[in-house]
């Protein structure tokens, strides 16, 4: 009978080569160096991916965190991927010796021994993992109701809106001299170092806030609302941190994105402040052409905050839509999809659901509900007209 | 492989096994359950090819191969097939054809209710399925999370969604009162609960949690239909309806449904690994038990698919806690299946195979279940691909790889022919790395940021590299299965005949005929072990040692002497007229905004229903034949 002795040194990867290894016969240097050549080749297979599971560089990974609530998440991501690193081993180690060790080998005719169970080592591996909980349950707890913690001190308050499929932001600390709070879309600013107090709601269905790099993700719900915690690393100030909706909410939910701009704290009041500004109604040229077509189509759902050379400042419009008073100063359009540039936005105009999915001739503006920008067949120089005007309004 | 013998001497003549007609008609549990199987095997295809345009169009960055509307639709579908059409139904196709041959019974309990469910089941699917075609398929995710489902009237394709899941829960509900039933009431002498073969417990157990769960999903699917269709205004937010209140009946429904897609699984390769350890189960009742612990606390964890919706830390912290309980008797069946192994004589056919992957990759799947019981991280992972890996690891590594085995293993009793071993191996390693190729880097994808249910994503994100591997591993998965199907057919054909036994195995199937005759057994067993059929042919020597019995060791096995002969009941026509009647009543639904069609449609389904349903009454259990 040919015994080859399984090396328990060998890795739990090392099943999917198993068929070979029992075939390898002792001596047999060359099947056994394909071997070990092929264990090394799934072993760092797995290593990378345990790699990759750790940490990140990328823009939108919850493994890149930069905020001091991703951070606690992560942290906690660490410990539970080690443990559940080493449980993998060793019970897909014993698994994998069950199968090396107990195959039936050429000759090796003798039934084995009819063992019918253990008490003691099945109560024992029943309690075993309880204690393995026991110590994830403790860090997941603290962790969880440090999350869910009111904000406390000196923090910002953001009022977020779920659209399908876009982000509107409000800041209710932040009001212009008729009480007006700061309303963008989209693009939202926070100072670093300083918690944001995010409190959400939508006005359709369901959609969710998810900034990996900043936090665990928070449904937002119509009829309620929830709240959810941010607190940006200072050294982060000037980042831009990409986000998506995470709950599935209909035809351009993988659309549905925004961008968060981390500001140094004076960035930030600045940014504040020029977002409460009116934006000017042009005199002259393309822009004021843009600003006849902006009144006859736009407002029907667009607003904006605008003055008139003489000073009249007027809010004009209807609050469906993205509000457009500082849209030039936006560096996307179409809820994070492309770059802010002319030609975008123009493509945007002339058609808009050839950009983004969206269902406008379900519209029904009077119930306000409002599934999509539609095209409304402007001419090459209204589009072009219309683009001069918001681009101008920064 | 019709039997066509006639047993006069057994006092009974099988009714007639050729033509569309008689499997129009039949009753019997075993073509019940092949009709299951096939049906499960086309819908598996169906939403393969859904899944391989899905990892098409996420190739690359930006896809453009199908628009995001096609993209919606069929994501939605791919779920619904994969869980309602194909795990749910081969589940099925094994529970019929081998309870009653496990626990030593003729047929189920109520033969006729068995097709009626089969063949609702299958109208559902196909009125579910023909919505392509007709007005659109559903769009709104398997979840089918309202407002969303409520919110556009205007097309029916989530009136699809409301009612096709409906009846196939009708049809479910039907399939496991007849499995509680004939377990209960249909096992042979001296088979007490204790020595029922793991996979007919699991069944017990998964057919609870479907008569428990069902109702509850049914009353949220009707208020989908009545917001959708008569004004309700159940989860109309503005109207004071509750969006979240849906989001708690699908799940109280849905991870108790999880359950019920794993168990049976659970018992398959419970059944498998001592056949090819040649040992008994270790902690048969350790098993059993963590079946029964599983099956409820599934009750009781729901809320962990909604961590991110808005709950209180204190519920979330309570489901998250509930949900890492469940980690313990699922681990212990793990552990019991290694003790199974451990010290074994193990031979590694393909049945084998697909159990040992099934268990590696479960373990995969379930320490992944556990990171999400971690509420915090849960948040990071939730709609996430890190969500899909886990749930594929869990009902693809584990359910199909377990699903596969039981086809390996069960195709002699079904066929009389053996499935061929070199396709076989050929079909496991193709389909465990083009698995693991699949599912291993959608971790990576979810925890760097990439959202579920998305059509396309933009370049520079880092997850073009982790999307092609995926989507070529996918490839991989459909090639594998193009050498299972053609294992299926061409060892149907030419397969090398099997005999009773070909395993060496050790519960009550094996000792009838490969296939069985129509009454399974031509006398009724006299149980009087766990794996009784082993003890017929083993004895045990001082060591503790199988040793073969002679002839005239093991001598005649103790049967039930019947006075009267074999009573089957008669092929029926009913079943298949009140399911059709039913689907037809579906269909109307549907359409029932869309004008005075729609009336017209309910009263036929009323009157071919009326028509079964009265027919099926009248008709007596057993006709005479001639």
């Amino acid at each position: 009978m040919q015994q080859t002795t399984p090396s328990l040194t060998i890795p739990p990867t090392s099943v999917a080569v198993l068929g070979n290894y029992v075939n390898t016969t002792a001596g047999n240097d060359d099947a056994r160096r394909r071997l070990l050549l092929r264990i090394a080749l799934i072993a760092t297979v797995f290593f990378a991916l345990f790699l990759a599971s750790c940490s990140s560089d990328l823009p939108q990974s919850s493994l890149n965190p930069r905020s001091a609530e991703a951070e606690s998440i992560d942290k906690l991501w660490d410990f539970i991927l080690i443990l559940g690193t080493v449980v993998f081993a060793i019970v897909a180690g014993a698994l994998a010796y069950a199968i090396i060790r107990f195959r039936k080998r050429p000759g090796n005719e003798a039934e084995p021994k009819q063992v019918h169970g253990n008490t003691k080592l099945e109560i024992g591996w029943t309690l075993i993992p309880v204690v393995l909980l026991v110590i994830i349950a403790v860090p997941t707890l603290t962790t969880l109701f440090d999350l869910r913690s009111p904000a406390e001190g000196n923090f910002v308050r953001v009022d977020v809106i779920g659209h399908q499929w876009w982000w509107e932001f409000q800041y209710p600390d932040f009001v212009d001299e008729n009480g007006r709070p700061l309303t963008t879309a989209n693009e939202m600013h926070i100072p670093a170092g300083k918690t944001a107090e995010l409190t959400m709601t939508s006005v359709d269905v369901i959609h969710s806030f998810w900034v990996p790099s900043l936090a665990g993700k928070r449904d937002v719900v119509p009829g309620r609302d929830t709240v959810m915690k941010i607190t940006p690393d200072a050294d982060i100030a000037g980042q831009m941190v990409p986000g998506q909706c995470a709950e599935y909410c209909g035809l351009a939910h993988a659309d549905m994105r925004f961008r968060v701009f981390v500001d140094s704290e004076t960035d930030f009041e600045t940014w504040a402040a020029g977002q409460l500004e009116a934006a000017p109604i042009p005199a002259s040229g393309d822009a004021a052409a843009g600003y006849e077509t902006f009144t006859q189509f736009c407002t029907t759902c667009h607003q904006a905050k605008v003055v008139a050379t003489d000073g009249t400042v007027e809010v004009i419009g209807a609050a469906l839509g993205p509000d457009l008073t500082h849209f030039g100063g936006r560096t996307s359009i179409a809820a994070g999809l492309e770059e802010n540039t002319a030609e975008h936005l123009a493509a945007w105009i002339d058609d808009p659901s050839s950009v983004k999915p969206m269902s406008p001739e379900l519209n029904d503006i009077e119930a306000g509900r409002i599934m999509g920008m539609p095209a409304y067949g402007l001419d090459e120089q209204q589009i072009q007209e219309l683009v001069a005007l918001l681009e101008t309004w920064k | 492989m019709a039997l066509t013998t006639t047993n006069d001497d057994l006092g009974y003549t099988p009714p007639s096994t050729k033509g569309l007609w008689s499997w129009i008609t039949t009753i019997d549990h075993k073509r019940i359950g092949i009709m299951y199987a096939v049906s499960s095997l086309v819908f598996f295809i169906v939403g393969g090819l859904e899944a391989l345009l899905i990892r098409t169009q996420l190739a690359t960055a930006n896809g453009t191969l199908v628009s995001a509307d096609a993209y919606n639709q069929l994501f939605t579908m791919h779920g619904l097939t994969m869980v309602f059409a194909v795990v749910m139904p081969i589940a099925a196709a094994f529970q019929n054809y081998f309870i009653p041959l496990m626990i030593g019974a003729r047929d189920v309990a109520f033969p006729r209710l068995n097709a009626f469910a089969y063949w609702l089941f299958l109208f559902s699917v196909l009125l579910l399925t023909s919505s392509f075609f007709l007005g659109g398929s559903p769009d709104g995710a398997w979840v089918g999370y309202a407002p969303l489902s409520t919110q556009i009237q205007e097309y029916v394709r989530m009136d699809y969604y409301s009612i096709g899941a409906q009846l196939l829960g009708f049809a479910s509900l039907a399939g496991s009162i007849n499995f509680v039933a004939t377990i209960f009431t249909m096992r042979a002498p001296g088979m007490t609960l204790m020595r029922m073969p793991v996979f007919v417990w699991m069944s017990v157990v998964s057919s609870f949690l479907l008569i428990f769960s069902l109702p509850v999903i049914g009353v949220g699917l009707w208020q989908i239909f009545i917001d959708r269709n008569l004004g309700g205004l159940f989860y109309e937010a503005q109207a004071a309806g509750d969006p979240l209140l849906w989001q708690h009946l699908f799940w109280i429904f849905g991870h108790p449904e999880v359950y019920v897609l794993i168990l049976p699984a659970f018992g398959i390769v419970s059944e498998i690994l001592p056949v090819f350890s040649r040992k008994p189960l270790f902690g048969y009742s350790f098993v059993v038990f963590s079946g029964i612990a599983i099956g409820f606390l599934g009750f009781g964890v729901w809320a962990h698919h909604m961590f991110t919706a808005g709950m209180g830390p204190v519920a979330e912290a309570g489901f998250g806690l509930a949900t890492m309980l469940i980690a313990i008797p699922t681990g212990v069946k793990i552990f019991n299946w290694i003790g199974t192994m451990w010290g074994g004589r193990l031979t590694f056919s393909t049945p084998m195979l697909f159990t040992v992957g099934f268990i590696a990759m479960f373990l995969i799947g379930g320490i992944s279940g556990v990171t999400h019981a971690v509420v915090p991280a849960n948040t990071q992972q939730h709609d996430s691909y890190y969500v899909v890996a886990h749930f594929h690891y869990v009902l693809f590594g584990g359910a199909v790889f377990g699903y596969v085995a039981g086809a390996y293993y069960w195709f002699p009793k079904w066929t009389g022919r053996m499935m061929n071993e070199t396709i076989g191996k050929w079909n496991f390693w193709i389909m465990f790395i083009g698995f693991n190729l699949t599912f291993a880097p959608q971790h990576i994808l979810g925890l760097d940021g990439m959202p579920r249910r998305t059509y396309r994503y933009a370049d520079g994100m880092g997850w073009d590299v982790w999307n092609l591997m995926s989507t070529i591993g996918a490839f991989l998965i459909a090639l594998s299965f193009l050498f299972f199907i053609y294992n299926l057919i061409a060892s149907y054909r030419n397969g090398k005949v099997a005999g009773n036994d070909p395993w060496d195995g050790r519960t009550l199937e094996w000792t009838t005929t490969s296939p069985p005759p129509v009454y399974n057994f031509e006398e009724i067993p006299v149980v009087h072990h766990l794996d009784d059929f082993w003890y017929r042919k083993y004895g045990v020597d001082e060591e503790g040692r199988s040793v073969k019995l002679t002839p005239e060791q093991a001598g005649k096995p103790d049967v039930v002497i019947e006075e009267h002969g074999i009573h089957m009941p008669s092929p029926s026509f009913y079943p298949i007229v009140s399911a059709a009647g039913i689907a037809i009543l579906g269909a109307a639904l549907v359409f029932i905004s869309s004008g005075p069609i729609g009336f017209g449609v309910l009263a036929v389904g009323a009157v071919v229903t009326l028509w079964g349903l009265v027919g099926w009454a009248a008709e007596p259990a057993t006709r005479e034949a001639h």
